[in-house]
């Protein structure tokens, strides 16, 4: 695979360490349901046949996480952002 | 000259004969030749025995997909098994020997398994083998290993180099045949960056084995123009011996650059082989075709050949297979080859066409055409003799020493298919076609399905100047070279009903017809079932002349259309690739790089033992003359240090820098324990968390400034730390003000530990520095300076002595290393090892690696009371579930033998005295271990269900591993001044 990394361009998977699901939320750790919010939040992850957002670090590069969104049935890539911006490309 | 060398034409150098042996026979070639057609031109038709029945066997094709000739080839060392005589380019002194086969190659033992056929149909291993189990292992396994298998590996390292490469492009055209150059030619026209490849050594495909014509010229000659020019333009690159073997996504390719096969030894600081890796961004898949056999009985004997290989080794090689040749053919390609070996003056003694009306007759020519018949059997022990040919069901046996046969041709479309692509069967060629392509990929030619010369020539102008425009390069007018239209017409036929004999669909695996047939039988008719009952196609050829053959077989069988029976899977690499290629540079002490501490140098000098921790090599102990063993060294090297002062590299350990206006509040939520209340000029023991509520690692974290923190984390989580906190900043807490910067490698840290540590120190340090224990407390941090070189002085202790962490910049490691040597000789000053760092922090109760070991909480290891219950941080939810904070939890204890003499082992389970040893019984286990001289017994780690409640109690310390079962004792885990009067001393 190849990741058009925002910052560095296009380069090769070796780089980059995968995560998994970019759209899962930290939850509040103080609301009353929280220990049932942090177990979906650590655990439970979707498995998508299809698009997928998810989280690519860059480390033997500009070191940035990003969010790609892949498609898991043919691997194509259709955006790319920085997760620090918060979904700004 | 040799016996079948005819004496004119051909593109070998007959001014450069090459000497060369197979089996032990010296014979000779030419530059130019292959080591198949230097044994065709020496009337060598024998050159192994078959995998399974043992049978013999010739050379079938004149290329990559050969499933026959399978040769040893060079020896010793650099001996390379089950290597295709067919790709492997003669050089002076080459030695190759045939495989499978003993005592020799004409008589071999083995044979005895094609007359026990019957007992060895498809299947037979999953049939005879099953009963009873346990003979499995001890019998039938190394009995099938010594039979079955091909070529043996040469059982010693090999000596040559591999490496690996990249290389970016526009246009990648894959096979340099008429369709190949074209497209190259077209897209380079444009002004595209071009990388042709093709696995020859030479430019050109077929254009190189027949007699075409191109713009009134030899296609070869074309071919050789068209090389010149390509090699004229600046942005084209021609790789030859160099394979395309995989696409992978996104438009990478895999090839496999022979550099060096064909020569005795690759050149001094050359690889043998080159494994490329190639971005492109459109390609051209011009890999041609491969011709397809017909199934009848004993078509395996040597002196039967594919037609079109028939061509080459006479029109390219100017080698006769035979004297005299009948063709046995299904469409009008098999014609060429008659009409060809008749102009070298090969006698053809028959053309068989299964046809009713072929197109042509050669009886003019005096050469006997037999319409509407097929080949059913062929005679002779070791090669042809005779065949039979059955026409209007009448037999008439014919006498000749070798067949040309073709069943048609295959499109190699292999690589459409890597990514998942299907082939879809065309009717009017009766072959499979390319399907949906993979992103960024065109097809020609022969591997398209367009089988003539005219065709190859158009649709590799035409793809090669699509690609080009699709790269942003204008349409290149380029004028279509002038070919005649050869025909290409063909009437399927698959196998010949009336054999007798074995009838060979998959000439490298043994897989006959009435395999396929009794896997149909028994219910394996899916074809993804009929390869693996069979082992059709499973061989290192991956079926390229067996597959399509095979499944129309199953489909004749089963009474469905061949679309219906569909293909297996093709996968690559296309052609084995060797492991050395695979492993590249990357293989013994280069397998991964190896970092040195800033002392290497001087620890080196010293003679010192070096460990690998992680990707570093760090010092291990420094042995000094007299000292009997490893123990005896680290423990003068620990009572030193506790006597005195020693010195540790811990350069290794990972350290970040942590600024911004946020960057206390950040702290406290990416670690258990609190920092925004940590005085500027202090430093802090550190525990982070991972999310599910289990430690993930420990570090201590020092306040330089109000917004300015540095984190130094373990070895072996440096890297992983960073990304963690990278990930919080980014990913979690976007909103906070803080930067963060690895500064691992910039800084070299020495430990300097034990009671006279300040009065080296204090001899290091520029004077106006004051390092007295009010000015610099235990956890104290400064910014100092040490003989003018800005320096960073913590007071930090891993042993429990009073001791420091003094950080310099990584070029003054050396020379810092060196200062502290001089400057504690009068103390005694030793340096220590990872094994000394190791025994005093065990000692000490500190938990380390072994411990932090991702199963264990906080609270397990004793460290409850620094996850702040006044904030939230990672992982403070999850390590509140109540599974983890139950009394029976594993918990953090020190053990010491019962027996002060017994040795501790970590890894050894606790079981309660007296209880057998059964996972039920387990209670826990030792993490690390150590032999105290301080105390003069070992003394461990460990964690054990209800820990520290249970001090006093005796447990069995069981290590079945290593025989080791004794009675221990449960302890405090800090061993040696539990007090920790010496830290503040």
């Amino acid at each position: 695979m190849r990741i058009p990394c925002s910052f560095c361009g296009p380069r090769g998977n070796e780089e980059f360490t995968y995560l998994g699901d970019a759209t899962v939320r930290r939850p509040d750790p103080a609301a009353p349901n929280a220990m049932q919010a942090f177990h979906d939040y650590v655990y439970l992850r979707e498995n998508p046949s299809g698009l997928h957002q998810e989280l690519w670090f860059h480390g033997s590069g500009c070191r940035s996480w990003l969010i790609v969104t892949r498609n898991t049935r043919t691997h194509e890539i259709s955006d790319v952002k920085f997760a620090l911006r918060g979904g700004e490309a | 000259m040799s016996s079948h060398r005819l004496t004119s034409g051909g593109l070998i150098n007959r001014a450069q004969p090459l000497s060369f042996s197979f089996d032990g026979q010296a014979y000779s070639g030419f530059a130019g030749d292959t080591l198949a057609s230097a044994l065709v031109a020496n009337g060598v038709k024998l050159i192994g025995r078959s995998f399974k029945y043992h049978r013999p066997r010739g050379i079938l094709t004149s290329g990559s997909e050969e499933p026959n000739a399978l040769v040893e080839l060079r020896t010793g060392a650099r001996g390379e098994p089950n290597t295709r005589a067919t790709t492997a380019e003669l050089y002076d002194g080459l030695v190759a020997a045939s495989q499978n086969r003993w005592p020799s190659l004409a008589f071999d033992v083995g044979a005895i398994n094609d007359k026990l056929a019957r007992f060895l149909p498809a299947g037979f291993y999953y049939k005879t083998f099953m009963w009873p189990a346990k003979f499995w292992e001890a019998v039938y396994e190394p009995l099938i290993r010594r039979a079955a298998g091909l070529g043996r590996a040469a059982g010693a390292e090999d000596p040559d180099h591999y490496e690996k490469a990249f290389a970016h492009c526009d246009v990648l055209v894959i096979g340099a045949g008429p369709a190949g150059l074209m497209a190259a030619l077209a897209a380079g026209r444009a002004g595209a960056r071009v990388i042709l490849a093709d696995e020859d050594f030479r430019v050109g495909g077929r254009l190189l084995s027949e007699r075409y014509e191109i713009d009134g010229k030899p296609a070869a000659e074309w071919a050789a123009q068209a090389e010149a020019e390509l090699e004229a333009l600046p942005d084209v690159r021609i790789m030859r011996r160099t394979t395309v073997t995989s696409v992978f996504d996104h438009r990478q390719y895999a090839a496999l650059q022979r550099v060096n096969d064909h020569v005795a030894l690759p050149p001094e600081h050359e690889p043998r082989q080159r494994r490329w890796k190639i971005v492109a961004k459109r390609a051209v898949l011009a890999a041609g075709a491969h011709e397809r056999m017909i199934a009848f009985g004993n078509n395996d004997r040597p002196g039967v050949m594919l037609a079109s290989a028939v061509r080459t080794y006479v029109n390219r090689y100017a080698a006769a297979p035979a004297r005299r040749i009948a063709v046995f053919t299904n469409n009008d390609d098999g014609w060429r080859t008659a009409a060809d070996a008749h102009a070298a003056g090969i006698e053809i003694v028959a053309v068989v066409d299964s046809r009713a009306e072929p197109p042509g007759d050669f009886s003019a020519l005096g050469i006997k055409t037999i319409k509407g018949a097929q080949v059913s059997h062929v005679h002779g022990p070791l090669a042809v003799d005779a065949i039979d040919v059955v026409q209007h069901g009448r037999t008439t046996k014919i006498e000749c020493n070798a067949l040309a046969v073709s069943g048609g041709w295959n499109p190699a479309l292999h690589l459409t298919c890597h990514l998942g692509g299907k082939p879809v069967w065309t009717e009017e060629i009766a072959a499979f076609t390319p399907g949906a392509l993979p992103p960024g990929m065109h097809v020609a030619g022969s591997a398209n399905g367009a089988l003539t010369l005219g065709q190859c020539l158009t649709g590799g102008m035409a793809a090669g100047a699509m690609a080009a425009v699709k790269c942003g390069y204008p349409m290149a007018t380029i004028a279509l070279p002038r070919a005649n239209e050869e025909p290409a017409e063909i009437a399927p036929l698959w196998h010949v009903k009336e054999s007798r004999a074995k009838a060979f669909v998959d000439f490298q695996n043994d897989v006959t017809v009435s395999d396929i047939a009794l896997a149909d039988r028994e219910g394996f008719s899916a074809v993804e079932h009929l390869k693996r009952y069979t082992t059709l196609g499973m061989a290192t050829d991956q079926g390229k002349i067996a597959n399509v053959s095979g499944l129309a077989i199953l489909a004749e069988l089963s009474g469905r259309s061949i679309p219906e029976v569909g293909t297996t899977s093709y996968r690559p690499p296309y052609v084995p690739v060797s492991i050395g290629a695979i492993a590249g540079h990357h293989r013994g002490r280069d397998f991964r790089p190896i970092r040195l501490t800033p002392s290497h140098q001087w620890a080196t000098e010293q003679g010192a033992a070096f460990i690998e921790s992680g990707a570093w090599l760090r010092a291990q102990y420094y042995p000094r003359a007299g000292e009997k063993d490893w123990l005896d060294t680290v423990n003068r090297e620990v009572t030193t240090t506790r006597g005195s002062v020693g010195v540790c590299d811990v350069s290794t350990f990972g350290k970040i820098e942590i600024e911004g206006a946020d960057a206390a509040v950040f702290l406290d939520r990416v670690c258990a324990n609190t920092f925004s209340t940590l005085a500027v000029g202090k430093a802090r023991y550190a525990l982070l968390l991972r999310e599910d509520g289990f430690v993930q690692d420990d570090g201590t974290v020092a306040r330089l400034a109000p917004e300015r923190f540095v984190m130094m984390s373990t070895t072996a989580n440096a890297v992983r730390t960073m990304q963690h906190l990278e990930f919080c900043h980014q990913v979690l807490w976007p909103s906070l003000d803080v930067q963060l910067a690895s500064v691992s490698e910039q800084w070299a840290q020495f430990a300097i530990a034990g009671p006279r540590s300040r009065d080296v120190l204090r001899k290091l340090i520029d004077e106006k520095h004051d390092v007295a224990d009010k000015t610099l407390p235990h956890l104290g941090a400064r910014e100092v300076a040490a003989g003018g070189i800005g320096a960073r002085l913590y007071r930090l202790s891993f042993s429990g002595e009073l001791a420091y962490e003094l950080a310099v910049p990584a070029r003054y490691g050396d020379a810092l290393i060196r200062a502290m040597m001089a400057a504690g000789e009068e103390f005694g000053i030793t340096p220590y090892g990872t094994e000394a760092l190791g025994v005093m922090r065990v000692e000490k109760g500190h938990v380390s690696g072994n411990e932090i070991n991702g199963q264990l909480t906080a609270r397990d290891l004793g460290l409850a009371r620094l996850v702040s219950a006044k904030k939230d941080c990672i992982g403070r939810v999850m390590a509140q579930r109540p599974a983890l904070l139950t009394e029976e939890r594993p918990a953090l204890a020190g053990f010491r033998p019962v027996d002060r003499r017994a040795r501790l082992r970590a890894g050894a389970h606790f079981l309660p005295v007296g209880a057998v040893a059964t996972i039920g019984n387990d209670q826990g286990y030792m993490t690390s271990v150590a032999f105290s001289p301080m105390l003069g017994h070992w003394v461990g780690l460990g964690v054990i269900a209800y820990g520290r409640q249970r001090i006093g109690e005796r447990v069995r310390a069981y290590d079945p591993v290593r025989n080791g079962d004794i009675e221990v004792e449960i302890c405090n885990p800090v061993f040696f001044d539990a007090e920790g009067a010496r830290l503040h001393a």
